[in-house]
């Protein structure tokens, strides 16, 4: 991963960039980039665990089966703890959210691959549509009441404008938090890895203090990838929770 | 690896011409997930785990019914036994009447035959002792008789004899 070669020069966000992987140099809005491969290698992962590892529809599983099931299992009882039974209907929403991240997030640790998520574009989009739907559906499913959302009941009525204009900036908030926290996570990991592996390559005889580091940050990032797929998709249960149940 | 001329310029994040690429291939991405889980793993995981928990349910409840005609059977078992033992009862107390019934007119019958045989021993020895009472009447009257005649006396007939009957029947002086 270092590129390096004598003296310090470390490009901690070469990995990020964005490259046809067939030639040329302009990135069109259908050039196969490595993006396109690394999602793709997303649906891959998926169908390996979600569709081959239950293919067996064994009575007691296997182990890929196991794990498939307690894919399932976990996301089905996320949603139905954070909205309530009547959550389940989106649970393929849900479950295609967490399985995009969680895989984009943990194919990323392998080296020279590239993090999808570590983009401000694909987190943003992600988090847009999870805010939109979110939006809308309060709307069609509570009409104006939905609007109570941002009105705190239990509060004194004289702060209950100011707490209004608060809970709305909170809303509106909520996009850009969902979407920078994964992004930001994703990216800052990555990069702070890709300097030490510089300073390994610097530091000669010392090489191995810097790789011990990357080691465990490597176990770090292996963490954060599964808890940031998990409070991503947390965080969409909850935001779905208000549509469904606006009332505090 | 990256050529310098690839080098980034500070965040890649930030270059906006790569966002039309990006935001396409995740949505295409985004669309082949949702495809592949709604349409094949998400419907197969969740009746596998349907199936899995009605297996569950239903082998505890044959288990339930199982117990439950085995205890059918115990009491069924045990019910028998006491009905037999009864039964075994029954027949012997029917046998010990039957052979107590055969037994009193065995005993009845024997007590019969025993006191004929009594009363015929008797009437016997009653015979017996008459002719022997006679025989002893007719040797003292004999006797007597020769007595008298050696004494001389000649007595009449008749009063020996009754004298002799007389002390015979009220016993040996």
């Amino acid at each position: 991963m270092a590129e390096a070669n004598g003296g310090l020069q470390i490009k901690p966000m070469d990995q990020f960039m964005v490259k046809p992987l067939f030639g040329g140099d302009t990135v069109g809005i259908f050039t196969i980039t490595n993006v396109t491969l690394w999602m793709a290698m997303t649906v891959l992962a998926v169908t390996l665990l979600m569709v081959v590892g239950a293919r067996g529809r064994a009575l007691v599983p296997t182990r890929g089966q196991s794990m498939a099931e307690l894919t399932y299992s976990f996301i089905y009882k996320m949603i139905e703890d954070v909205t309530g039974r009547d959550g389940v209907r989106f649970f393929p929403y849900i479950m295609t959210i967490f399985m995009f991240v969680f895989f984009s997030n943990v194919l990323g640790l392998i080296p020279w691959s590239f993090t999808t998520t570590s983009h401000i574009a694909v987190t943003a989009v992600l988090a847009l549509s999870v805010f939109i739907t979110v939006t809308v559906l309060g709307f069609v499913l509570n009409g104006a009441s939905f609007l109570r959302l941002f009105w705190v009941d239990s509060a004194p009525l004289a702060l209950r404008p100011i707490l209004a204009l608060i809970e709305l900036i909170s809303y509106f908030v909520r996009p850009v938090s969902h979407s920078i926290r994964l992004a930001g996570a994703m990216m800052a990991g990555h990069a702070v890895a890709k300097v030490f592996a510089g300073f390994a390559a610097a530091l000669g005889a010392a090489f191995f203090i810097p790789i011990l580091a990357v080691t465990a940050l490597y176990a770090l990032e292996l963490l954060v990838a599964v808890i940031q797929a998990y409070v991503f998709t947390i965080l969409t249960c909850v935001y779905l929770k208000d549509a469904l149940h606006p009332h505090h | 690896m990256a050529a310098d001329a690839n080098d980034a310029v500070g965040m890649p994040q930030l270059d906006f011409a790569t966002f039309p690429n990006q935001i396409f291939w995740l949505v295409v991405t985004v669309v082949v997930i949702y495809m592949i889980l709604s349409r094949v793993a998400l419907p197969r995981i969740g009746s596998i785990l349907a199936e899995r928990a009605g297996t569950i349910t239903a082998d505890i409840d044959a288990a339930e019914t199982y117990k439950r005609q085995a205890a059918e059977a115990e009491a069924a078992y045990h019910k028998a036994l006491d009905d037999a033992r009864a039964e075994a009862h029954k027949v012997a107390e029917k046998m010990r009447a039957e052979i107590q019934a055969d037994l009193d007119v065995a005993i009845a019958k024997a007590d019969a035959e025993i006191a004929a045989r009594t009363a015929e021993s008797e009437r016997r020895i009653g015979e017996i002792r008459d002719s022997a009472n006679e025989a002893v009447e007719a040797v003292a009257r004999d006797a007597a008789h020769q007595i008298v005649a050696l004494f001389g006396v000649t007595a009449e007939e008749k009063a020996v004899t009754d004298a002799v009957s007389a002390r015979v029947k009220g016993g040996v002086a």
